[in-house]
């Protein structure tokens, strides 16, 4: 579903933040992307998320070209991809519906559709009662719950996380991650920056390192360690 | 489902761009009121000077249809002299019509035209001043000069009289109140336009960190944009809207007062040309709000 063939970048101001890098991500995939701050990581995935366009190569998405796409089209792509942050990324002032309904919003969804949506993706991600909550007033994982139920609300093909559980206890990150494995069975494919060794270690998915802008390692249900 | 975004303007947008909008107006509130102050400044100056111009250019026209010669004779002439001067004006070629106005005719005249006013002349009636005339239009307006020259070399008449220098005058005017009210006009545009695009900009600064959640769940650029293009043209709306009010209620009293008080001038007031110009002062408003807008999305606001 995710081609990226020989692809480089390097910014404006000379760093270079990938290198001939080439990756493959199927279908219904749960890949894991590790490897230490400046690898690449970020980059890689502003390359999918067209955020950055490469220096060199080219990505296809879903068996299209993203170079080639128009720009008017890039909302298009993105709305295809669910993306997950470290810090949650709610609109403050909007309740947890809200913040979900907004996703459809601005994807022109009828608000009869939205109202049958909301709900129902709220009580998936384990929130059913507490969809008319402010971010302030929920824990951290339930915020982070609010970040996946916007990010799955419109369908997505794939989810990419950034380090969702990056801010969250142990406990609550292994909730998160119960949560992302029931949206890869349901066939979302899943690509997912993290740090948390015990996790990645624990579940036995693919485990694609990266260092110095390349991949290093490339391991179906592999581990997480410290590249030599 | 597919390309619904793009198409789609269903009623839940509409309703969002309107609250963001005025969400941002109230957020914004002292920026905002500014903002509205110089675009009714502007839009007053507009409307003002563009009645002021087609006043102007209503009493021209009408001084300059009226174009016509007067012959003042003098005193001592009597009525066998009055017949021989008629003669002697009909033997000039480019003369097409001549009327006598006696003294008492010019008095009447006057004292119509000042309508209720007209008490002021009261003291005339005894001891008429005004002289015998006769009025004399041409067969063209350019024919004037030279005839009235003509007229002059006349025995018996005491002054020759035509209202050309007045017309000539009065474009003269129209011509620099149009400039000067151009370039005014253009200056306060621009401090406009400016001050409209610092609070879009200011607008799109305090929502920065929403402009990128709608970036990353896919909104399109329009959907991003046009809230804040919403905001710009309710500011140039509602400058031009209090613009219109003060223009209207203004030039309202004004012929209220002109009536009473110049009776002779006749204000424009066919409602078409009014409504043109107020008209004009909201298309220049919105416009105004537009492009304010449209400057600080382009510079500040990359999607």
């Amino acid at each position: 579903m995710i081609q990226l063939y020989n692809v480089s970048k390097v910014y404006e101001n000379g760093v270079k933040a990938v290198s001939d890098l080439s990756l493959h991500i199927k279908k219904g995939e749960f890949a894991f992307l590790v490897g230490p701050s400046g690898a690449g990581k970020s980059t890689l995935i502003k390359l999918i998320f067209r955020e950055e366009l490469p220096t060199r190569g080219q990505v296809m998405f879903n068996g299209k070209n993203i170079l080639r796409m128009k720009p008017r089209e890039v909302p298009h792509l993105r709305r295809k991809i669910g993306m997950v942050f470290q810090d949650f990324r709610l609109l403050p002032q909007k309740t947890a519906a809200e913040n979900v309904a907004f996703a459809l919003e601005i994807t022109g969804t009828s608000s009869r559709e939205i109202k049958r949506l909301v709900p129902a993706v709220l009580e998936q991600v384990g929130l059913k009662d507490k969809g008319d909550l402010l971010p302030a007033q929920m824990s951290g994982g339930e915020q982070q719950r609010v970040g996946i139920a916007r990010a799955i609300v419109n369908n997505p093909l794939i989810i990419i996380a950034d380090e969702p559980t990056g801010n969250l206890d142990p406990d609550t990150s292994w909730e998160i991650m119960n949560l992302f494995q029931d949206i890869n069975r349901r066939g979302t494919t899943i690509l997912m920056v993290t740090h948390a060794s015990d996790i990645v270690n624990t579940m036995k998915k693919r485990v694609i390192a990266l260092q110095n802008g390349g991949i290093v390692r490339d391991e179906e249900s592999g581990v997480y360690r410290r590249e030599p | 489902m597919k390309r619904a975004g793009c198409t789609a303007v269903n009623l839940n947008s509409i309703k969002y761009f309107f609250k963001e909008a005025f969400t941002s107006l109230v957020r914004n509130s002292w920026l905002s009121v500014s903002s509205i102050g110089i675009v009714t400044v502007s839009l007053i100056i507009l409307g003002a000077s563009l009645l002021l111009v087609v006043n102007a250019e209503k009493l021209a026209q009408s001084v300059e249809s009226s174009v016509e010669i007067t012959a003042f004779l003098k005193e001592d002439v009597g009525k066998v002299e009055r017949d021989r001067i008629k003669d002697k004006i009909k033997e000039n070629s480019a003369v097409s019509t001549i009327e006598f106005i006696s003294k008492e005719q010019a008095l009447k005249d006057m004292k119509q035209s000042f309508g209720e006013r007209s008490d002021i002349l009261e003291s005339l009636e005894d001891s008429n001043p005004l002289p015998d005339a006769f009025r004399i239009k041409t067969k063209t307006a350019e024919a004037v000069p030279a005839a009235a020259r003509a007229l002059e070399k006349i025995n018996g008449i005491e002054q020759v009289r035509y209202g050309q220098g007045v017309v000539e005058k009065l474009l003269n005017v129209t011509k620099w109140v149009r400039l000067a009210s151009i370039v005014t006009l253009g200056l306060l545009t621009l401090a406009a336009v400016f001050l409209i695009a610092t609070t879009i900009r200011m607008s799109v600064f305090a929502r920065r960190r929403e402009i990128g959640i709608m970036k990353v769940l896919g909104a399109t650029n329009w959907f991003v944009r046009f809230p804040f293009m919403l905001e710009g043209i309710v500011l140039g709306l509602t400058g031009g809207l209090l613009a219109i009010l003060v223009v209207d209620l203004g030039y309202l009293s004004l012929m209220q007062k002109v009536k009473v008080s110049l009776p002779f001038i006749q204000l424009v007031n066919e409602s078409q040309v009014i409504l043109s110009i107020l008209g004009s002062m909201i298309g220049l408003g919105i416009f105004i709000g537009a492009l304010g807008s449209w400057f600080s999305l382009r510079r500040f606001l990359k999607v």
